[in-house]
């Protein structure tokens, strides 16, 4: 008999919107006050600012002593189910691994915290060393010649790599305006080239999961200005013609751009150089171990070859012989500028480089190993469940991640995977579907990485279990869920869809509602 | 190999006997026949030229604690640099509250079990919103140079033009990014700026202003740190020209300084890193956008945008605003992209602005324009030595010119680091037009002392004893 109880139960405070637990006159932290002497020589400061330059009255924060700040954004921390928390193999692609906290001590450090991007380069060696040492790692795990780490995540790596690829064109004065994907790469892929001005084209997946080199032949033209692609897939499968396709696509004069945000099952084991790629981008914040900030700061480390290394975006940062030391080279032939300020996101740099050096080039290496070893344990246990299927590649291994379907179990009862969802809540879980469009219905991407042990994935694999029993023996009860979360269920989506009824900010809620979403209508 | 078989702490299944009871459940041989679908070709046999790693933390530690002593950060010596990034008081709970394992270490998660990361970028989005008086504010996106440029293209989108007008006083940086991001579909043209005041010069602006142009962009304060005190009248002349004012701000500004569309904004960006945030060598940023709540708008943000539900049981539930306009949802057919940004920040700038309240708001403001003004009127003391050398109000930043002492701005900073000072920002090679200038920052965390310490310095460096 299925119950709501699954044994499990996330914090659950109510909290008050932050505005509901202000008190007039509480302080939640003073200010350095100005001395009595400088306030002497300089007068009224804010007079010598025109009256309509200045703020009128007290801008509207909360007034909370310091305690119940801290109270209520721990409560609020205790609401949030981090990676630490809970056996994270639920939102694939992501990679969510191990976040070292050793790192953490790295980067909270005021060597690194307290550093300004214009200090002397010789006050900032330490920073210089990290950053080159990491490009020549990148160097060696990828294939490629340079690296510049100023892209602030994945996306924006597909972005500058854009915007490379239009440059190198310009310069070579080639007039190329579209760049082939897959449907199977991120949906940045498709959607930042279009910034740069390039028509976008899509090539389809046969129904194996495998897209055909016919099908990128057909679409591959003096037009090609690039091919960027994903692989292995969101899918996990590895396209085996990869070569043939870069082959393909340099022979009709256009470059190779591998998304690489998710390299986590290949380290070591593949890289962008032999199969051809002329750039590729890696995010420190999935393989490379940096914790993803509930969405950033993220990081995505940019690598090409030689013969575009001179489109990078400046500084890159350079050896000097002669100093002995490091620095900021602006001198980069062609470069496309700057995409983001200053040199990108330092924190993600120092710990990917910290977490390379706690493990080695074996180590590198059997991380990749044994986050596939774990990736093809869990399908096997999925097998086993009713109602899932694992779609394409029949009968063969999969890499990194396998996006399955319960278009079965969907049939069958009626449930859909985005109940399984919210269920998954209920059990301290999480789970993702898909990126859009639902080529696989019913989707669910399981990533498991290196992270987590045997005995874990056997616990995941029995959450999906005991799902799909709950959904054969009373749907109702998944379709109701969640019951053991932070909130009970959000029934009415229309508040975030019609632009008459969504409040993106608190002002903007009490304009528009009294109390608890009651109208204000004309009052 | 000799060596004995890796087992890594961050590995749990990298002991042999569970590897090999793994592949039996699968019913494979070897980890290596999993990977059947890449050719042989493509496989790499060699040996990555990374060193064997620090297996053990301690040595790890060292390892990195030795690299990391060779930099000289600003809490070890006395810096005024700013530009953008500069050194704020950071409270002690906006670090705890960013480094708590829930929030450092979750992602994508649904709105039940990451209630508290939306409700946390919503009450971030609602002060902000407050800060600049506006209604819709963004999830952070990865920095405030990302900010303006999005926000030109939103307001290009807006507008349906394609030219786009900023000022030459800029960051070179910031101008740099969003040339880059406006290529080659937006024509990005600069408006000059008065090297006297430091204002945008207004008449070469009504020269630039045309049909044509979608949104001017200008930053209050400055790269320079002037306040702009004609912002009324420079949106005035962009609205009668059908275009758009956008306007960049500080938000640690914003308790002291006028909310921008109390002047005429109506897209307002900028950087989070005052609020809470560390510099971490340029690696600490973050940045929004806001903007009134109109539908025309809203709908073309590219970023996520967090709105308030309700919920079966009373509660106050979140989720994404209009998801269908994002990248995820519309791929080929999008407004610009979303992906992983700076939403940790978001939530630590949120921190920062409950602890301060409108009262640290308003001190920290009023504390800044205080130590900043007596700075710059001291070092105006020193002969030969021009500060502050632009006559605009100014927030912070200011301008101290050297043409009239001995010293290039070069040799001044050289000097003031021989005596453990990091002098401003030598603006000579990239704003000529200021001579030998350096863009000196001051901030609540610079004492009399240290201002004192600094003019002093100076002095004997100009005065060359």
């Amino acid at each position: 008999m299925s119950t709501k109880d699954t044994g499990f139960h996330q914090a659950r405070w109510n909290e008050p919107i932050i505005y509901d637990l202000t008190s007039p006159g509480e302080r939640g932290i003073l200010v350095p006050q100005t001395e009595g002497e400088i306030k002497d020589r300089v007068g009224d400061v804010l007079a010598r600012v025109p009256e309509k330059m200045r703020r009128v009255s007290r801008a509207p924060l909360p007034e909370m002593g310091q305690s119940r700040v801290l109270q209520h954004y721990l409560r609020l921390a205790q609401e949030t189910l981090g990676r630490d928390l809970n056996i994270d193999v639920g939102q694939g692609t992501c990679t969510m691994k191990y976040n070292p906290p050793v790192n953490e001590a790295f980067v909270t450090t005021p060597k690194i915290a307290d550093l300004h991007p214009l200090q002397d380069e010789r006050t900032v060696q330490g920073v210089l060393e990290i950053v080159y040492r990491l490009d020549k790692f990148m160097r060696e795990i990828s294939g490629l010649d340079r690296f510049s780490f100023q892209p602030g995540g994945g996306s924006h790596a597909i972005y500058t790599m854009a915007a490379m690829v239009r440059a190198y064109l310009e310069q070579k004065g080639e007039n190329r305006d579209e760049i082939v994907t897959t449907l199977f790469s991120h949906p940045s892929d498709a959607a930042a080239p279009r910034l740069k001005g390039y028509k976008v084209i899509i090539v389809p997946a046969e129904e194996d999961g495998f897209v055909r080199l016919a099908s990128l032949e057909k679409v591959v033209s003096e037009r090609t200005a690039a091919l960027f692609i994903t692989n292995p897939e969101d899918t996990g499968i590895f396209n085996p013609h990869i070569r043939q396709f870069i082959d393909l696509v340099h022979a009709a004069g256009g470059l190779c751009g591998y998304d690489q945000a998710n390299a986590n099952g290949i380290l070591g084991i593949t890289r962008a150089k032999e199969a051809g790629f002329d750039m590729s981008f890696f995010n420190l914040h999935k393989t490379f171990a940096s914790p993803h900030g509930c969405g950033g700061p993220g990081s995505g480390a940019i690598g090409v070859t030689e013969e575009l290394a001179p489109f990078l975006p400046v500084p890159l940062i350079d050896y000097d012989e002669r100093s002995g030391g490091c620095f900021l080279n602006y001198d980069v032939e062609h470069t496309i500028g700057k995409v983001k300020d200053y040199y990108g996101v330092i924190p993600a740099v120092v710990r990917a480089y910290a977490w390379i050096m706690s493990l080695g080039a074996e180590g590198i290496r059997e991380v990749a190993r044994v986050a596939v070893l774990n990736n093809n344990y869990l399908l096997h246990k999925m097998y086993q469940i009713k109602g899932v299927e694992a779609p394409f590649a029949p009968g063969k291994h999969r890499l990194e991640q396998v996006r399955y379907s319960w278009q079965k179990l969907t049939e069958d009862t009626g449930v859909v995977t985005t109940d399984i969802q919210q269920r998954v809540a209920d059990y301290g879980g999480h789970y993702w579907m898909s990126h859009e469009p639902w080529v696989v219905p019913q989707p669910v991407t399981l990533e498991p990485t290196e992270s987590y042990s045997r005995d874990e994935l056997d616990k995941y694999a029995s959450i999906m279990e005991r799902i799909s029993e709950e959904a054969y023996d009373d749907p109702e009860l998944v379709k109701g869920s969640p019951y053991n979360s932070t909130i009970g269920k959000m029934a009415d989506h229309s508040y975030l869809d019609d632009p008459d009824k969504w409040a993106i900010t608190w002002r903007a809620y009490k304009k528009r509602y009294r109390g608890y979403f009651n109208p204000r209508g004309d009052d | 190999m000799d060596r004995e078989k890796l087992v890594h702490p961050y590995i749990p299944n990298s002991v042999p006997g569970v590897q090999e009871e793994m592949l039996a459940a699968i019913g494979a041989k070897s980890i290596d026949e999993l990977y059947e679908l890449i050719p042989d070709d493509l496989l790499f046999k060699g040996k990555l030229d990374i060193p064997e790693g620090y297996r053990d933390e301690y040595s790890l530690r060292r390892h990195m604690n030795e690299i990391l002593d060779k930099n000289v950060p600003t809490s070890e010596r006395l810096s005024f640099l700013g530009g953008s990034c500069s050194p704020h008081y950071v409270p002690a709970i906006c670090d705890v509250i960013n480094s708590r394992s829930e929030f450092l270490t979750a992602y994508a998660g649904e709105p039940y079990e990451d209630h508290g990361r939306f409700q946390a970028l919503f009450e971030y989005a609602s002060m902000l919103g407050e800060l600049v008086d506006m209604d819709v504010v963004s999830v952070p996106t990865y920095d405030g140079s990302q900010a303006a440029a999005s926000a030109l293209r939103i307001a290009c989108r807006i507008t349906g033009r394609k030219t786009v007008i900023i000022p030459r006083s800029l960051n070179p940086d910031r101008a740099s990014i969003i040339a880059n991001y406006c290529y080659p579909q937006i024509d990005v043209l600069t408006v000059n700026y008065d090297a006297r005041s430091g204002l945008i010069d207004i008449a070469d602006l009504k020269g630039k202003l045309s049909k044509r142009i979608a949104a001017l962009y200008i930053e209050n304060p400055s790269f320079l740190g002037a306040i702009e005190t004609n912002a009324a009248q420079i949106a005035d002349l962009a609205h009668a020209h059908g275009a758009l004012c956008v306007v960049g701000v500080d938000p640690i500004s914003l308790g002291v300084l006028a909310p921008p569309p109390q002047y005429g904004a109506d897209i307002v960006c900028g950087e989070l890193q005052s609020l809470g945030i560390h510099m971490y060598y340029g690696g600490g940023r973050g940045g929004f956008i806001a903007s009134a709540d109109e539908e025309r708008i809203v709908s073309e943000f590219p970023t996520r945008l967090f709105g308030i539900v309700p919920t079966v049981d009373h509660a106050w539930g979140f989720g994404d605003v209009a998801w269908e306009r994002t990248s995820f949802a519309r791929r080929e057919d999008s407004k610009e992209y979303v992906g992983t940004m700076a939403a940790l920040w978001g939530i630590t700038a949120g921190v920062y602005l409950a602890l301060m309240g409108p009262q640290g708001m308003h001190d920290v403001g009023h504390t800044i324009m205080e130590r900043s003004a007596y700075a710059a009127q001291e070092l105006g003391k020193i002969g030969g030595v021009s500060s502050p050398a632009l006559r605009a109000p100014f927030f912070q930043e200011f301008v101290v010119n050297l043409d009239g002492a001995a010293v290039t701005a070069r040799r001044m900073n050289e000097e003031l680091l021989k005596m453990g000072i990091y002098g401003g920002i030598d603006l000579s090679r990239e704003f000529p037009k200021l001579g030998e200038s350096l863009l000196f920052s001051v901030t609540e965390v610079h004492t009399k002392k240290d201002i004192d310490r600094l003019v002093t310095s100076a002095r004997q460096i100009v005065e060359g004893r």
